[in-house]
């Protein structure tokens, strides 16, 4: 076991595939020789070659019917959209070729390709360098959708989309790549060196997708979850003094529902927890399957923490962002504390 | 199993990396005054040189040579060395107070003044601009308020675009300026529809876009370049080739092959390259390309060859991927110097004068500064009202952003 952050544990999935599979490709802006804009990919192009991990040109949509193209030719690429704000150019070669190509040919043609992408605010990025697109995703069949919390997650769930035959997309909250953010700006920066998600193995491992996990066992309230928003969440449990138990999702679409309504069945209350837009969000669809599943189990009305819905604002990135505060208000009126 | 002669898979990569000598000797820069300056409405197909060589005026000895010298005037020749040098001195003071954090990010121009300056010095005021983060020159010769400029870098109670911008993203309505987004390329064929929206109201107001090299590769270049000759819209398509796109050189956006002012040829367009270091060339193709679009004779692709002197941005770090000093070496020199010593040539200059505009930029932009900082900065002093965060989302807000806003306390 090795410390790595998020980055050093993505650098090292993809190390470990350029190196078991001559099909593997990196491509992306700014991926090759630079080795990334957030570094992700830094020195994979010396170790492996310029034909493996390369720069595109700026044109999402390209990139993304390239890939596709590629994989139907039996290579393996995994495509970095520089920010997930820029992943709207692709949008067609996502939904309308990538997703649809195995049930449209009867089974014939698939596209095998992983798109990276980091999403998510608290960086000041503005509008454009912060949002959490999976919702527009999750809404289309065929894609699997998928987003880490630390680094062990990150680095065995990227090798298994990678190997898997389905178009996995796959969203790196990027304000937790060097570190866990419990939503407190004004705490010092915790690195990942003392949180146990940051042990990572420097051999290839993979981690199942389609499968949640529990980061906290409670018997109180079901706290559910994705991306950076774990660990605020996990910091507003502590808070509450209440014992919720907290699922990662970790893979959004093909959900996880059993490990959703086990939970659920046990505690019969329930918080819903994303960064993204609430009108429409992957939280609207996790509790409406709850209400379907669960719904003789609930003592109290399911709660939502979303980001508002507007634009990501630039100014007001901590009046935006659902912190600890939001999620505490929600545990407790779930609690009715 | 490849095949022996089989076509390997071909990746472009620059000739010089980190550590080699910033050396351009490769490059064909063509001499002053080689190309002859056609009638505005010539057909495309009889001038493909002008998009394969290169318009320059200025020469070595410093004075304006050839068809293409635009015979300015010495006041507009000062004012638009006034104009670069003050986009520099913007520039650089803007820079400082990034890295000092009293804003999050920052994106200098600096090497290519040229580009805006010159244009905007020689469209209308009334033409409409749709550019790109780098051309802060436009604003600045069109007369924009710097003091503005600053609070929307700053995000302060003064942000014209109420805290909802990160820094650099303009708007300025009064001034024809269109808002600039993040996503790279969008306003290229937005400006396309003005430009036919202009003709359909039979307006002789033309529309200006610009991208940069490595943005010709999104759909909106191509979008714009088939609409904008299907309907010979009067509009210049602008192509800042500073060849570099953040770490990718410009052969990654397909540069290697062809220029990129050929491009417009594959679609019946005129195309243009222009030493975009050089004032008197770009204020001279521009002017070309307005008349045409005027007169009806439609779009013109201007490609601008210049260099990108430093980082993309404050999240930048050249040194990892490019030789150091490199925009040291660029034969075509720094557009301001370029100008300035032609004034000088001329008798309508001096170095003294020019250290002495120098001072006084400085000075204005620092006393601007001090102005802009009092409305406050990102962290610190007085923010835009948090009630704007959920204005403007809909003309007339929708139920859940009340309940939102409600929520947040406001
Ligand atoms: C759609 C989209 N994709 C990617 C980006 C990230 N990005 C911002 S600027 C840039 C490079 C643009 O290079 P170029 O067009 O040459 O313009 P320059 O910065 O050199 O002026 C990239 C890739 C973006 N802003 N928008
Ligand atoms: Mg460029």
């Amino acid at each position: 076991m090795t410390s790595m952050n998020m980055i050093q544990a993505l650098n090292s999935a993809m190390d470990c595939l350029l190196d078991r599979d001559p099909n593997v490709v990196i491509m992306g802006e700014d991926v090759g020789y630079f080795g990334g804009v957030f570094r992700a990919t830094a020195g994979l192009q010396q170790k492996y070659g310029r034909q493996r991990v390369f720069d595109t040109p700026i044109a999402e949509g390209g990139i993304v019917a390239t890939a596709i193209g590629m994989g139907v030719n039996g290579l393996r690429p995994i495509a970095e959209i520089q920010f997930s704000d820029y992943i709207y150019p692709a949008i067609d070669q996502i939904v309308s070729e990538a997703a649809r190509l195995r049930y449209r040919s009867g089974g014939e043609y698939y596209a095998p390709i992983t798109i990276r992408s980091p999403c998510g605010g608290g960086i000041f990025g503005g509008q454009t360098h912060s949002q959490s697109p999976e919702g527009i995703f999750t809404h289309v069949s065929g894609l699997t959708t998928v987003m880490p919390s630390n680094p062990y997650d990150a680095k065995g769930l990227l090798i298994a989309a990678v190997e898997s035959n389905d178009p996995v997309l796959f969203f790196e909250p990027k304000r937790i790549y060097n570190g866990p953010f419990d939503g407190d700006p004004n705490k010092p920066a915790e690195d990942w060196s003392r949180h146990e998600g940051g042990d990572v193995p420097e051999e290839y491992y993979s981690l199942p997708l389609r499968q949640a996990a529990i980061v906290r066992e409670g018997a109180d309230l079901t706290v559910i979850t994705y991306g950076t928003m774990v660990h605020v969440s996990r910091a507003a449990v502590e808070r509450s003094g209440f014992d919720a138990e907290i699922i990662d999702l970790r893979t959004l679409v093909p959900l996880d529902i059993e490990t959703i309504t086990k939970s659920v069945h046990k505690t019969g209350r329930c918080v819903v927890v994303h960064e993204a837009t609430r009108t429409g969000g992957f939280g609207a669809e996790i509790l409406s399957q709850i209400q379907e599943d669960c719904f003789w189990d609930l003592e109290a009305p399911i709660e939502r923490v979303t980001g508002w819905d507007t634009p990501y604002p630039h100014a007001f990135e901590w009046e935006y962002f659902p912190g600890q505060e939001r999620v505490l208000t929600a545990i407790e009126k779930v609690m009715g504390a | 199993m490849p095949r022996r002669n089989a076509p390997e898979l071909f990746i472009p990569e620059p000739r010089l990396r980190p550590g080699d000598k910033p050396d351009f000797s490769n490059l064909d820069i063509p001499p002053v005054g080689v190309l002859d300056k056609p009638d505005e409405m010539v057909d495309f197909t009889e001038i493909p040189e002008h998009a394969r060589s290169m318009i320059r005026v200025l020469d070595d000895d410093h004075k304006a040579k050839g068809a293409w010298d635009p015979h300015l005037d010495p006041e507009t020749l000062r004012g638009g060395l006034r104009n670069m040098l003050k986009t520099r001195v913007y520039d650089e003071r803007m820079h400082k107070m990034q890295r000092q954090g009293k804003m999050s990010f920052y994106m200098k121009c600096t090497g290519e003044e040229a580009v805006a300056v010159a244009q905007a010095t020689a469209l209308r005021p009334s033409d409409m601009l749709f550019a790109t983060y780098r051309q802060q020159g436009l604003l600045i010769t069109r007369g924009h308020s710097m003091l503005d400029m600053m609070c929307h870098c700053l995000s302060n109670s003064r942000d014209y675009c109420k805290g909802r911008q990160m820094p650099i993203f303009y708007t300025w309505r009064e001034g024809n300026y269109f808002s600039i987004s993040g996503s790279v390329g969008t306003q290229f064929s937005q400006a396309v529809g003005w430009a036919m929206a202009a003709a359909y109201k039979g307006q002789d107001d033309i529309a200006c876009t610009w991208v940069g090299d490595g943005t010709t590769a999104e759909a909106d270049f191509h979008y714009a370049l088939t609409f904008a000759a299907v309907y010979r819209a009067p509009v210049i398509l602008n192509v800042v080739n500073n060849q570099w796109a953040i770490s990718s050189f410009q052969g990654i956006a397909g540069g290697i092959s062809a220029t990129f002012a050929n491009r417009g040829r594959g679609y019946g367009l005129p195309g243009l390259r222009v030493d975009g270091n050089d004032f008197l060339a770009v204020y001279a193709a521009t002017q070309w390309a307005a008349d045409r679009a005027r007169r009806g004779g439609g779009a013109t692709l201007i490609e601008h060859y210049t260099y990108r002197a430093d980082a993309h941005s404050t999240s930048d770090d050249p040194s990892k991927y490019r030789p150091r000093k490199e925009w040291e070496a660029w034969p075509l020199g720094d557009p301001i110097e370029r100008l300035k010593n032609h004034l000088i040539v001329l008798g309508e200059w001096s170095e003294e004068q020019h250290e002495q505009l120098r001072k006084e930029l400085e000075e204005e932009v620092a006393a601007l500064f001090r102005e802009a900082e009092s409305y406050g900065t990102l962290h610190t002093g007085p923010r835009p009202d948090i009630n704007l965060m959920f204005e403007d989302v809909y003309e007339e807000m929708p139920l859940n952003l009340r309940r939102q806003r409600q929520q947040v306390g406001v």
